[in-house]
């Protein structure tokens, strides 16, 4: 019983986020406005975390499955593929170290700016 | 007869499972965290469905089961940034920056890229949304007039990659601040990159998680932006 609330619960939330999403154009999509959503009622205490906690555990823990079916696309694409992939799978990898190291310098930048200005009693 | 067995819905779905599971079992007896399920998962499934001769859309459509999970999976994401909601609201002008600067540095880093190695502008346009999970990527690729099937597998290889390499990429440049290996993780490869975030510990999960979110909605609106600005008149 425990996972069929836990499970319908987040269902709700999908099913909510999707209809936001159509009503925003697609703008950004149904599941993340769901979990935007859930968030902001976990939040407002609207939703018991111990209700979802076993479902959710379980969903964010075990993702990779989720997303194997559609990786199998690359079967029927290797022939466009096939002519430039080098160059291709280069960009790819490139450019996610390059995402990397902005994003994680960033946050490393910000943070110890944010704990000397705390050290310093400074807060704004 | 053999092939219509194989390739009936049950098995293609046992197929994904047994094999998710095998992938993992084999990654915690050899503890060789290299071993990515996805990793080992992939090829197995094709050298399959190649073997039987199963055409890969009939295994999308027989797994559609699993892939519908993806959407519940990204909701749960949101207990996930719950229970981390202290760090978050501490760390929230870090993060919020590095989102900014992460999603303008991808978009900027693939156009660059695709110019240097002079890859046709299909693979520009469809790589452009590739820093944001496969639902919004593809979306923002349909905008610009992109091919969304090669997005859905520039973002699963982006997410493949960091994924697998991304805990030593971090570790080469001393980034160690798990909230910068966290955001990293979840800028650079979305989904995957959570997954393996969450296993390196909760808060870089939460993070990384977070910083999906936040990067779908500063790359759907950048990539148009930019495509408008500075791709389309040299195209």
């Amino acid at each position: 019983m425990e996972v069929i609330i836990g499970f319908g619960i987040i269902m709700a939330f999908l099913a909510a986020g999707e209809c936001l999403s159509v009503f925003m154009g697609h703008f950004v999509p149904g599941s993340v406005v769901g979990m935007m959503l859930l968030f902001i009622a976990l939040t407002t205490k609207v939703i018991k975390p111990h209700r979802i906690e076993k479902v959710a555990h379980f969903l964010t823990g075990n993702m990779t499955i989720f997303f194997i079916p559609a990786v199998m696309g690359i079967i029927d694409l290797w022939g466009v593929i096939k002519m430039s992939w080098l160059g291709w799978l280069g960009v790819i990898v490139l450019s996610t170290v390059c995402v990397m190291a902005a994003t994680g310098y960033t946050v490393g930048g910000m943070s110890a700016l944010q704990h000397r200005r705390e050290k310093k009693g400074g807060r704004r | 007869m053999i092939r219509e067995m194989l390739s009936s819905t049950p098995v293609m779905l046992g197929l994904t499972v047994g094999v998710y599971l095998l992938a993992v079992w084999m990654r915690t007896r050899s503890k060789i965290m290299l071993l990515n399920p996805m990793l080992i998962s992939v090829p197995v499934i094709v050298a399959f469905l190649l073997l039987f001769d199963i055409p890969a859309q009939h295994y999308i459509q027989c797994n559609s089961m699993i892939s519908f999970m993806l959407g519940p999976s990204v909701v749960a994401l949101g207990l996930t940034m719950y229970e981390q909601r202290n760090t978050i609201r501490e760390y929230l002008l870090p993060i919020l920056s590095a989102v900014v600067v992460g999603s303008t540095v991808g978009v900027a880093s693939v156009y660059l890229l695709c110019r240097w190695f002079r890859l046709d502008e299909v693979f520009l346009l469809a790589l452009e949304p590739k820093s944001v999970t496969v639902p919004i990527a593809m979306e923002v690729a349909k905008g610009i007039g992109g091919n969304t099937a090669i997005t859905a597998i520039s973002v699963a290889l982006c997410g493949i990659f960091g994924g697998i390499f991304g805990p030593l990429i971090l570790k080469l440049l001393h980034i160690k601040n798990p909230i910068a290996v966290g955001a990293a993780m979840g800028s650079a490869s979305h989904g995957i990159g959570t997954a393996r975030a969450i296993e390196l510990g909760a808060l870089e999960g939460a993070v990384s998680g977070l910083c999906i979110a936040l990067m779908g909605v500063a790359t759907a609106v950048l990539v148009p932006l930019f495509n408008t600005v500075i791709v389309a008149p040299h195209l």
